[in-house]
């Protein structure tokens, strides 16, 4: 299950989508979440399943594991699907079943909120499957630049995060090693009633913690030696480069939200 | 116990983009009683075979057979903790499992969670914390206070203390000085004849395949590609090249000594006490015939 | 131009300065290490060998004796300083891959020094080009070997044109393959840069490529020589725990088998040298 959870990961490529520069790609997720809000009718939904479409053809990530790695979000958008048939009593009576009806508004409703809520998951995992870590790390790091100076810390912020993602692989096969290790001395996880279960969770966690400091503090020592002394004075090896295309893929956002208010009801 | 892989394959993360083919078509059989060594380089698909050997992994293709126990691909294998209790995984780095808070728990985790009565769980703890040449004072302590060898050493025993009879080893002696290494290296072949153990040992030392083994297996590129004896194996040198492995140092010091004196020795030295009375023999015949 | 690099005066260091019955970790230390030189640090776990290693990169403060490295006495004021001049491989290959791709990592301490960004693109790509890395430059730790992650780790400390390089039990982790590649890079960079070098192994193997070695036992100075003299102690490394290199055990057991060997053997070609020898002579 986990494995096949496409949410929050990269997959390399070349495709225009990956080139894009990650603040442009940030800042266009962020505008699109605010467009979105905008569609209310047919034709507007239409266009922005359109729209995400194109963004996924061009991304050249296949629907199919687009689909198939979202499957456990699907279910939450199924989840909020019926809320609305069920509590939405607006408009002709579609069906009446006698101990409850199915409404015209509901279902329109429900049918609006699914899409909004599909697009936007499809659009930001869009983001993290084509831009890596790093680059988006890089990304806010800039973007949030600004905030410097009310003594926000953005570098160490910015660090941080970098830091924690590249240990997550690593994290990520000692927790697997680990739970394979007590696996076969008899612990077992994942079975047998919750308390048993919590209990199983100790010979995991313990070990796992024990490593983690260990290498936080194997770290903390080599980033001392290797000169590390916080934010200042330092300069910065990645540089990003915004080019005509970041702006380009703005302005066809810009245009996008103009369409949609146009057709708008 | 016999342990059987039927052509076996195994893929990680099989239906996504992330899909890894680990496995492909090994067959292996690993006869009760066996010291059977699995060689190859980094990548080459060790340590995916060994996590067949107690079923941490069901095969994608092909099957495992387990003493009576057959798993296999795409049919729901129950109950494997039978097989877990008999097949006993010493992993890389074993310190790494340590938790409970003190060595006596840890060591006695195992054998409790198979049902083994606390008194009898105590007993083994007790013995083999002496076998493994620690200080009885240890059993008190928590794991955690003890230096990096010692660990080891706890680690090893919490998987003895299952009473296995197949122990599968997965390089237990990566990083340890060169001492704590020959100690632990021994005491596994002193079990393995004691206790009539069925012993797998996977490992990047072509020296410890060759002193301890009685069957090598290479893999390569996730196939099993050779199975034979550690005479006849390391005798290849070709075929050790052809899979990017070197033969042990005493073969290669001995292949030196031919080519230099022209002398030849009886078959290969697969440790160094052999070779230096293979070497003397064949000095002292040598001056003899001339 | 043979001055000083780094040397310990009578160091003594204890982790519990309260309680007298701890034997210190380090006790009445004293060596010198000349520029240019590579010097192998031997001893089993528990020696004191790791302490000698925190204590020459300022992470420790000798509560006795000094400490000095690149002519400065070691202290809280000289310790940055000192540390740009010096680079440093620890054990653990992932546990100091700071950087999420391998030029990152390369470039995190010309980060810290400020380095201006031409000169770091340049000096990245120098480094990673000294270990051989150079193809590498945008993967991932987790997709590289324990070898290839130490000799990153080696190109990160290269890029700051260190006058001195430690390596703390730097291959201890590896596999045979991983121990080989390492120990290459070192060579190699000795030879085309004349680096000074430190090592600190319980690998003898290691330690025979050094132009001296330095035996710890207990926290004190077991010996000092070149390898051959450190080696000719024989019997007497193995109780320390330490092992000797091949060639030299199977000179041993050659001995023990009724061959009257003469010399003490260092490297196969001597040893299968002294054997043809003594066979060609009847």
């Amino acid at each position: 299950m986990m494995e096949k959870m496409i949410f929050g990961r990269f997959i390399p490529g070349d495709s225009l989508v990956h080139r894009l520069d990650p603040r442009a790609k940030i800042l266009f997720v962020f505008l699109f979440i605010a467009i979105v809000f905008v569609a209310n009718n047919a034709i507007t939904y239409g266009l922005l399943i359109g729209f995400t479409l194109l963004v996924v053809f061009m991304s050249r990530i296949r629907l199919y594991f687009l689909v198939n790695g979202l499957k456990p979000v699907m279910i939450l958008v199924i989840f909020t699907f019926l809320l609305h048939i069920l509590f939405t009593r607006e408009g002709a009576v579609l069906l009446d079943l006698g101990f409850m009806s199915i409404y015209e508004e509901g279902l329109r409703q429900g049918i609006f909120i699914a899409i909004r809520f599909l697009v936007l998951v499809f659009i930001t995992s869009i983001l993290t499957l084509t831009t890596s870590p790093i680059s988006i790390t890089d990304g806010i790091e800039v973007l949030l630049g600004p905030f410097k100076r009310l003594k926000l810390p953005v570098h160490e912020l910015a660090l941080m995060m970098s830091i924690s993602l590249r240990f997550i692989p690593t994290l990520m096969d000692e927790t697997g090693k680990i739970l394979k290790a007590q696996m076969a001395r008899g612990s077992d996880i994942g079975s047998g009633p919750v308390k048993e279960r919590i209990k199983a969770v100790v010979p995991l966690l313990i070990p796992l913690f024990v490593s983690a400091f260990k290498r936080a503090e194997d770290l903390a020592t080599a980033m001392e030696v290797r000169g590390y002394r916080g934010g200042s004075g330092r300069t910065r090896y990645r540089q990003l480069n915004w080019r005509f295309k970041d702006t380009a893929s703005l302005l066809v956002l810009v245009a996008l939200a103009g369409t949609l208010w146009y057709f708008r009801s | 116990m016999d342990i059987l892989l039927r052509q076996v394959g195994y893929s990680y993360a099989v239906d996504t983009p992330f899909e890894k083919r680990a496995l492909t078509d090994v067959s292996l059989h690993i006869p009760s009683g066996s010291y059977t060594a699995i060689i190859g380089h980094t990548g080459s698909g060790k340590s995916t075979v060994l996590q067949h050997l107690n079923a941490l992994l069901k095969p994608t293709e092909g099957a495992v057979i387990i003493g009576d126990r057959k798993i296999e691909a795409g049919v729901k294998a129950k109950n494997l903790r039978d097989i877990r209790r008999q097949v006993g995984i010493v992993f890389q780095f074993p310190e790494q499992q340590l938790f409970d808070e003190t060595v006596l728990k840890d060591i006695m985790f195992g054998p409790l969670n198979y049902g083994v009565p606390e008194e009898e769980a105590s007993r083994r703890a007790h013995e083999l914390v002496e076998q493994l040449g620690l200080p009885k004072e240890v059993l008190g302590k928590s794991p955690f206070d003890l230096s990096g060898g010692q660990m080891r050493r706890v680690a090893i025993a919490g998987v003895l203390a299952m009473d296995p009879e197949v122990l599968v080893l997965d390089e237990p002696t990566a990083g340890l000085d060169p001492r704590g290494r020959r100690e632990i290296m021994d005491l596994f072949h002193q079990l393995h004849i004691q206790k009539g153990l069925t012993t797998v040992l996977v490992t990047h030392s072509m020296e410890d395949a060759a002193r301890y083994a009685d069957q090598v297996a290479i893999m390569h590129n996730g196939r099993c590609v050779v199975t034979g004896e550690p005479g006849v194996i390391f005798a290849d040198e070709e075929q050790l090249g052809d899979y990017r492995l070197e033969p042990p140092r005493t073969v290669r010091l001995q292949r030196h000594f031919e080519a230099r004196t022209g002398l030849k020795l009886d078959g290969i030295s697969l440790t160094e006490e052999a070779l230096a009375k293979n070497i003397a023999l064949a000095l002292a015949e040598g001056r003899d015939s001339e | 131009m043979n001055s000083t690099i780094l040397s310990f005066e009578d160091v003594t260091f204890t982790y519990m300065p309260e309680d007298e019955s701890v034997r210190p970790a380090v006790e009445n230390l004293s060596f010198s290490i000349q520029d240019g030189e590579w010097i192998a640090i031997v001893g089993h776990n528990g020696s004191g060998k790791s302490t000698i290693a925190k204590l020459m990169n300022g992470l420790l403060f000798p509560q006795q004796g000094t400490v000095r490295a690149m002519g400065q006495t070691m202290s809280e004021e000289s310790l940055w300083d000192i540390r740009s001049q010096m680079g440093m491989v620890f054990q653990n290959p992932d546990n100091q891959f700071v950087g999420a791709t391998v030029q990152d990592d390369v470039a995190f301490a010309l980060e810290n020094n400020g380095v201006p960004h031409e000169e770091m693109v340049k000096r990245v790509k120098e480094s990673l080009h000294q270990v051989k890395m150079e193809e590498y430059v945008d993967h991932e730790p987790h997709h590289l070997s324990g070898g290839q992650k130490q000799r990153v780790a080696i190109a990160g400390a290269l890029a700051l044109k260190p006058r001195l390089l430690i390596l703390d039990e730097a291959t201890s982790m590896l596999d045979p393959q991983g121990r080989v590649e390492v120990i290459e890079t070192i060579r190699e960079l000795r030879e085309a840069t004349g680096l000074t070098v430190i090592s600190i192994t319980h690998d003898l193997e290691e330690a025979a490529l050094a132009d001296r070695i330095l035996v710890m036992n207990a926290g004190h100075k077991h010996g000092e020589g070149t390898p051959d003299s450190v080696f000719l102690e024989g019997n007497e490394l193995t109780k320390l725990g330490l092992d000797l290199p091949f060639a030299m055990r199977m000179t041993h057991l050659l001995r023990e088998a009724g061959l009257p060997l003469t010399r003490e053997h260092m490297t196969e070609d001597e040893l299968v040298d002294e054997l043809w020898t003594f066979y060609s002579d009847k």
